[in-house]
């Protein structure tokens, strides 16, 4: 895969890692178990599009967010975390 | 028709012509106590084992395309029960003992061969970490030894044992027990041994929706028409979350690549499986003469198979520093699978929140090894409404407790278990 | 044979260079051009290979990558390749080839005897027997395992040098044919950066039995014309004996190319592996002759026709004086022609179809060529090499014997969808051919020409311009001007594959798969017993398993499967085509990553300081870390305990420079502090550190560390050696995400620091005296202090930190001081007794301490009660982690629970990696409840002490227990202590 990096420009997926799902706030501590490990642990694992970190690792070091569909790895955005929606 | 080498040599003089189909091509019916949803070696082996041990007669399962055409068909077939968490390797430890058994239980060679599973250490941290493992397994009944650096040798001559190697092999842990099997055969074994106990396998027919009424189970919609069931068992290794959601369950689970590559057919080279903790790379050999390679996941979910060709390179690479000799041979053909990793690493067998319905997925690496078990035990739950001891540990509320199975200790990073 | 050369001179190669080499012994000679095939045949070797299973004689079928049977071992120049398709392999002066799998030689095979017992071995017969006693399956597996396998791995790796390169391109044009010359012409021209790989040593050689004009030129003239225009344009690379291999995401491609092992310059790599991310793709890779089935079609002297042509075209060579063709399309009979000019008597052209074409019927009939329409080849006779066939009439069972020493296999074409699919892409079924082609082409690839479904040669020419327009199309770049050349002569077919099977054939003896030893039958048997679907096809007969991945057999596999199902073969679909497209050399994927260039090795500052000072070395991840430093004649142990005794007793440095150094800085620092460690951070007051605890979300222990705050808004945080990316990246992503209001800016500095902890009661002594600007008085520079001024001449931060439960201060200097620091500071330490210690000696300390580290007591499945640290954890404030540690499981106080231990009897240690038990319960007795984590020799106390996570251990402190390590012996008897062993309220690090 090419990931364009929003501040780096396209570049090789081995400079970068992911990081799992984007979009999930950890909730209040005063928010419950089943909030919590919703949090933790539910993940919609979607077939198609699916809005995910990744950090540029060997590049500027900064997380992005992208969204990339899960089937064929076409990737229809990135930019900055929270910037892609 | 029972098989032995009577039957072949009887059939070969009929030129071949009498041997019956290993399973029936079977049409749905309109209704079974119990459907499995899934061909692969997981449901057909749960349904022989509804049949075979629970008694249960008017069973069918479901697949979308051929059986064993999932990750049955996709693995590197290693077979091991070496894990450190009790619960882990009491399940895998019972898987294997069914292993040892299962190619005279279901009448079909699975080529089960116990040529030892070796964990090389490449430093002394390495070393005491898996003595620890061992050291736990061992008290659990499974077996385990330590070689020093001249067994490893003697063991793994096309080793590089080398003392000024980058990470030189200091020694390793072997299970002489485990070792690999004939993945596809396993599918198909299941699914004799259960056709003949009455078990409707039925390909091409996927499921597009779970029916249930006041939070039970009901049926399944396919594109063979719609089936009634009073229970349903869900083995879809790779659609997991997708069939949970049919039902509305949402899992703790991520889907993932994983890829493998064999090598040219060559002449005996490799006896063991020999794996490498340091290098992320596992190497066997098949009895074909095929080198079986694989590594570590892609990192990132994906349903595609298309692996990045990086993570190719990078197993290769540590393939042959394990055994440069290699390097002249040829890599054949690559594949890769969509694996259901869960959020600690151990797999999911268990009811679901809806009366009826049970799943067993979530099988991370693990599922070939699990198989007999992982079958066994989803039939046992299917029947009694209620886990084995076996799969107890395996609930879906250890994602509500706390009561994590955490066998790499990474937490809730499926990319690193 | 090789023809006289006066007259007819082979395309590729030169005869007046010739060489010589051996196949299994034998000395022969080949000409400069040829391939390892073409000279063998040249010499008249028809028999090369033993097939897989039944061990029949097998000779050369194809002249390309599809060959399924001529596969050699190739030894030249220290390099040996097994499995190497004599069809690819150039020949080179002084290479010895052999034969493989045959015992003891070719001709005389004992495991010939297989054939005859393959009525016993049909597809799967290992499935139905080996079964009993199960106890001699490793037996029968032993003996499966010694007869299967092709080649020998060699016996050392390859020498030379492999190489992988990358390269750019706006358009990739695979194949270098009619179709995909006239692409890459049409890009070069519009400016585009192209790249053209052919995997033959030369392009457009399929061009070479063209008999019309182009141009008004031969067509292999105007091949010529158009690669020399190709070679001089700067903006196109032509890459010849290149294979494309894979497709993979984005665009991504990889390319093999194979350059002649022997190597004159020394420059040249062996292999090598090229990797593209062109713009737009163009396949034009062709497509593969198709073989006619019958019986014994495996007979060596039984080839495909284009291949016996190609060897005459190409390499002067006939691969028989008489031939027969089987052919079902008139390209069959035009063959014939071609070869009868080149010299080979044609027998007969047996034709499936009742008529062929007038004008092809009448040119047969001028050379006199007899025809035999409605009529198909049953049988090929012979026992090592082809010696006539057997023809029948479709109309009746009228058989014919026609005598001939060649059969030249003309089944159709089939579109090379290989690399197409590798896109996943669908594919879709024509009819007509009798063969898949490509379906809807995803973006950025474009088929042009054969492997497009499109055949005949100007057709295939305006594909290729069309395809070509299309990709500088979608390069933004305007087409150039590349008018479709005139064309004329030459003959058109459709190809097409024969109808069904003829009746009555002995289905064991047609091979559709010849590789592995496939027969019609062994398809029919697999039906009859449900293995019907193309998967389990594969899959129970090992159809189109082989290394030449089916090219030749998978179609005609399919024919035999739908004919036998009674279905279309379109409806079947087709098993996944994998990448690579080929088989590759493992070495060339490696290239450079080996040894150092896979894992490079990294040294601090010091290093080589420490390998003076003789140590021993310890891989940190990719770091070398000194572990000990042994003197003359100590054993390992005895070096350790002597700098551990050392640094009790007086003073002692280590290097700490990999620990992880993250520079935290911004108005808001304190914020980010505070969500990621469990304890508080706000009070910490300027000059002085904390340690600290931080968490994952899920309540585990994920790393901990000293936080030094050197300013108001910056703070310098150490983290764990192998955890300082994750640790980055666990704070830059909570500032990118939850956390992004925070006005912060995390740098790791690591690398920038050299860093050694000076430990010992004797510390402060030795510091003084080559301190500067810096009160070392206890009030001034407390345990936990930190101080910034001039070390040993050097600007330096001190922290007074310890690992060690010791006096200690870290010593931090900028990375290029630390060779000065250390040097000086053993210089000047010397009189005052200081030694340097390993990390080995330090972790002795730190157990001797209790202290915890990640990845051991800390595995990821700890939380900080666990450990012992629950009463450190904040309760007024929300961190990563904290809500975690309510979960129910988290708190159950049968938990494993950090405990110390000691061995009851005296002087012993506690094994490693040991399991705990309850006392008294044997191996497999009971499953454990916890496990030794650490454990070391204390010097100082005289007896092991170690470190154990024990269920509910804290409530079993006195108890005695057994750590048990049934893997390497010895079961010992323990005390449940606490985990501090030395010094537990800490009177000497507060010194």
């Amino acid at each position: 895969m090419v990931i364009k990096c929003p501040f780096c420009g396209p570049r090789a997926d081995v400079e970068f890692v992911y990081g799992g799902a984007a979009g999930l706030t950890c909730p209040p501590d005063d928010a419950g178990d089943t909030a919590m490990t919703d949090y933790l642990y539910r993940r919609e694992n979607p077939i198609g599009p699916h809005r995910e970190l990744w950090v540029h690792r060997h590049g500027c070091g900064i997380w992005i967010e992208v969204e990339r569909n899960t089937l064929n790895h076409v990737i229809t955005r990135t930019g900055p975390v929270g910037e892609t929606r | 028709m029972r098989y032995s080498f009577f039957s072949l040599a009887r059939n070969a003089l009929a030129g071949h012509s009498l041997w019956p189909p290993a399973w029936r091509p079977a049409k749905p019916k309109t209704g079974y106590d119990v459907i499995i949803i899934g061909g692969g070696g997981h449901g057909l082996g749960a349904a022989y084992y509804l049949a075979k041990r629970h008694g249960i007669k008017n069973i069918a399962v479901l697949e979308r395309g051929w059986i064993g055409g999932g990750n049955t068909a996709r693995n590197t077939t290693i077979v091991r029960s070496n894990y450190f968490l009790t619960p882990n390797s009491n399940f895998y430890e019972h898987s294997l003992r069914l292993w040892e058994g299962l190619t005279e239980e279901l009448n079909f060679n699975l080529m089960f061969s116990q040529r030892g599973v070796v964990n090389l250490c490449h430093s002394q941290a390495e070393i005491e970490s898996f003595v620890r493992r061992y050291n736990s397994n061992r008290q659990n009944g499974v077996d385990g030894e330590l070689l020093n650096r001249d067994a490893v040798r003697r063991m793994i001559p096309a080793l590089d044992m080398s003392e000024d190697h980058r990470f030189p092999v200091l020694g390793a842990v072997i299970q002489r027990r485990g070792g690999t099997a004939r993945h596809d055969a396993v599918a198909w074994g299941y699914a004799r041994a259960a056709d003949a106990l009455g078990v409707d396998i039925i390909q091409n027919c996927e499921v597009t929706g779970i029916r249930t009424q006041a939070g039970a189970i009901t049926g399944v919609e396919t594109t063979q028409g719609d089936i009634s069931a009073e229970k349903v068992g869900i083995a879809v290794a790779g659609h997991t979350s997708q069939l949970a959601a049919m039902a509305g369950v949402t899992l703790p689970i991520e889907t993932h690549l994983l890829q493998a590559m064999v090598s040219e057919p060559v002449k005996p080279f490799l006896n063991s499986v020999v794996s490498s903790g340091t290098h992320h790379v596992y190497v066997s050999q098949t009895d074909k003469g095929e080198l079986v390679i694989g590594g570590g996941l892609d990192g990132y979910n994906s349903y595609s198979r298309r692996g990045m060709y990086s993570r190719i390179e990078d197993i290769t690479a540590a393939a042959a520093e394990l055994f440069p000799r290699i390097r002249s041979l040829r890599l054949m053909r690559k594949w890769s699978g969509a694996v259901d990793m869960t959020m600690d690493g151990s797999p999911i067998i268990a009811k679901l929140p809806i009366d009826g319905l049970y799943l067993d997925g979530g099988w991370c690496y693990g599922g070939f090894k699990a198989t007999p078990a992982a079958a066994w035990c989803l039939a046992h739950t299917i029947a009694n409404d209620a886990p084995h001891d076996l799969n107890r540990a395996f609930s879906l509320e250890r994602f509500r407790t706390g009561h994590l199975l955490n066998e790499r200790g990474q937490g809730n990073r499926p990319g690193l278990h | 044979m090789r023809r006289p050369t006066k007259e007819d001179v082979g395309a590729l190669i030169d005869p007046h260079t010739t060489l010589d080499f051996t196949f299994d012994g034998k000395q022969m000679t080949g000409f400069q051009g040829d391939t390892v095939a073409s000279a063998l045949l040249a010499n008249g070797i028809d028999l090369v290979a033993r097939s897989f299973k039944y061990h029949r004689p097998r000779g050369i079928v194809s002249a390309a990558s599809e060959e399924p049977s001529a596969l050699m071992t190739v030894r030249i120049d220290g390099l040996e390749e097994p499995n190497t398709r004599a069809t690819q392999a150039l020949l080179q002066d002084g290479m010895a080839v052999q034969s493989q799998n045959r015992w003891p030689s070719l001709e005389v095979d004992v495991f010939g005897v297989l054939n005859s017992a393959s009525a016993f071995l049909p597809s799967g017969f290992y499935y139905k027997t080996f079964m009993a006693p199960s106890r001699a399956w490793p037996f029968y597996e032993w003996v499966i395992r010694h007869i299967a396998g092709l080649g020998k791995v060699p016996a050392e790796p390859p020498t030379g040098r492999y190489e992988r390169t990358f390269a750019h391109c706006d358009v990739l044009v695979a194949g270098g044919g009619a179709a995909g010359l006239v692409a890459a012409l049409s890009a070069g021209r519009a400016g585009a950066r192209v790249i053209i790989a052919e995997e033959q040593s030369h392009l457009g050689l399929g061009l070479l039995p063209e008999t019309g004009t182009i141009d008004g030129m031969k067509p292999w003239d105007w091949v010529g014309k158009v690669v020399a225009e190709l070679t001089s344009m700067p903006n196109v690379r032509v890459l010849r004996a290149t294979t494309v291999v894979g497709l993979y995401d984005h665009n991504m491609v990889t390319l093999a190319e194979r350059l002649p092992a022997l190597n004159t310059a020394e420059a040249q790599p062996r292999q090598r592996l090229w990797k593209l991310r062109p713009r737009e793709i163009v396949l034009a890779i062709g497509s593969i002759e198709r073989p006619v089935l019958f019986e014994n079609n495996d007979r060596p002297g039984v080839m495909l026709a284009s291949a016996i042509e190609a060897y005459a075209d190409r390499f002067n060579v006939l691969a028989g004086r008489r031939a027969v063709v089987a052919t079902s399309h008139d390209g069959g009979s035009l063959t014939a022609l071609r070869l009868k000019k080149h010299g080979i008597d044609i027998a007969a052209v047996v034709d499936s179809r009742n008529a062929i074409s007038a004008d092809v019927a009448a040119a047969l009939k001028a050379q006199d060529i007899r025809c035999v329409t409605g009529a198909d080849v049953v049988a090929a006779t012979g026992r090592r090499h082809v010696n006539g066939v057997r023809v029948r009439l479709r109309s009746g069972d009228v058989d014919m014997d026609i005598d001939c020493d060649l059969v030249a296999l003309a089944g159709g074409w089939s579109p090379n969808v290989h690399l197409f699919a590798h896109t996943r892409a669908s594919l879709g079924y024509d009819a007509d051919l009798g063969a898949f082609v490509p379906g809807e082409a995803p973006l950025h690839v474009h088929s042009a020409g054969a492997c497009h479904g499109v055949f005949g040669l100007a057709d295939a020419i305006r594909d290729g311009l069309t395809a070509g327009h299309n990709a500088i199309a979608a390069c933004g770049l305007t087409p150039a001007d590349v008018v479709m050349p005139d064309i004329t002569g030459g003959h058109e077919f459709q190809p097409r594959p024969p109808v069904g099977l003829p009746q009555g054939l002995n289905q064991n003896r047609v091979f559709v798969d010849l590789q592995n030893d496939v027969t019609v039958a062994d398809i029919h048997l697999a039906t009859r017993e449900n293995y019907g679907a193309v998967e389990h096809l594969k899959r129970y007969t090992t159809l189109g398993m082989g290394t030449d991945q089916g090219k030749l057999g998978n179609l005609n596999g399919l024919a035999v499967l739908a004919d036998i199902r009674g279905v279309e073969v379109g409806d079947l679909g087709t098993t996944t085509y994998r990448p690579p497209y080929t088989p590759i050399t493992f070495a060339s994927v490696i290239g450079g990553d080996k040894g150092e260039q896979n894992h490079p090795t990294r040294r601090n500052a010091a290093h080589r300081l420490h390998a003076e000072a003789n140590a021993h070395w310890v891989n940190a991840g990719l770091w070398k870390r000194p572990q000990f430093y042994p003197q003359a004649g100590e054993s390992d142990l005895e070096a350790v305990n002597r700098e551990v005794l050392s640094v009790r007793a007086c003073a002692g440095i280590v290097d700490v420079s990999t620990l992880g150094k993250i520079d935290v800085q911004g108005p808001d620092a304190i914020e980010l502090l505070e969500r990621v460690y469990m304890n508080g951070f706000r009070t910490l007051p300027v000059g002085k550190g904390r340690y600290g605890v931080m968490l994952r979300d899920d309540g585990m222990i994920f790393d901990d560390g000293v936080t030094m705050r050197i300013g108001e808004t910056h703070f310098i945080m150490s983290t764990t050696t192998g955890q300082i990316q994750q640790v980055v990246e666990h704070l830059t992503r909570m500032l990118a995400t939850e956390c992004r209001n925070l006005d912060v800016f995390v740098t790791n500095v690591t690398e920038s620091w050299f860093s050694c902890a000076l430990a010992g009661p004797d510390a402060r002594r030795v510091l003084k005296g080559v301190t500067e600007g810096i009160d070392l008085s206890p009030t001034a520079l407390p345990f936990m202090g930190c101080a910034e001024g001039v070390v040993a001449g050097l600007p330096a931060r001190l922290f007074r930190i310890s690992f060690s439960g010791e006096l200690s201060y870290e010593i931090n200097v900028p990375s290029d001081c630390g060779t000065a620091l250390w040097k000086r500071l053993l210089a000047h330490g010397a009189d005052l007794g200081l030694k340097v210690y390993g990390v080995e000696s330090m972790g002795v300390m730190r157990v001797e301490k209790g202290y915890f580290v990640v990845g051991r007591e800390a595995d990821g499945r700890v939380t900080p009660d666990d450990l012992g640290l629950g009463r450190m954890a904040s309760k007024k404030k929300s961190y990563i982690g904290s809500a975690a540690l309510n979960l129910p499981a988290l708190k159950e106080p049968g938990r494993r629970q950090l405990v110390g231990l000691v061995p009851v009897a005296p002087g012993i240690k506690v094994p490693r990696g040991a399991t705990i038990v309850e006392k008294g319960v044997h191996e497999g007795g009971a499953p454990p409840i916890g496990h030794v984590t650490s454990q070391v020799f204390s010097p100082c106390l005289g007896h092991g002490v170690a470190l154990a996570l024990v269920a509910g251990g804290r409530a079993r402190m006195g108890e005695h227990l057994t750590a048990a390590s049934p893997l390497e012996g010895g079961d010992v008897v323990v005390e449940v202590v606490d985990p501090v062993f030395i010094d537990p309220k800490g009177e000497r690090l507060n010194e």
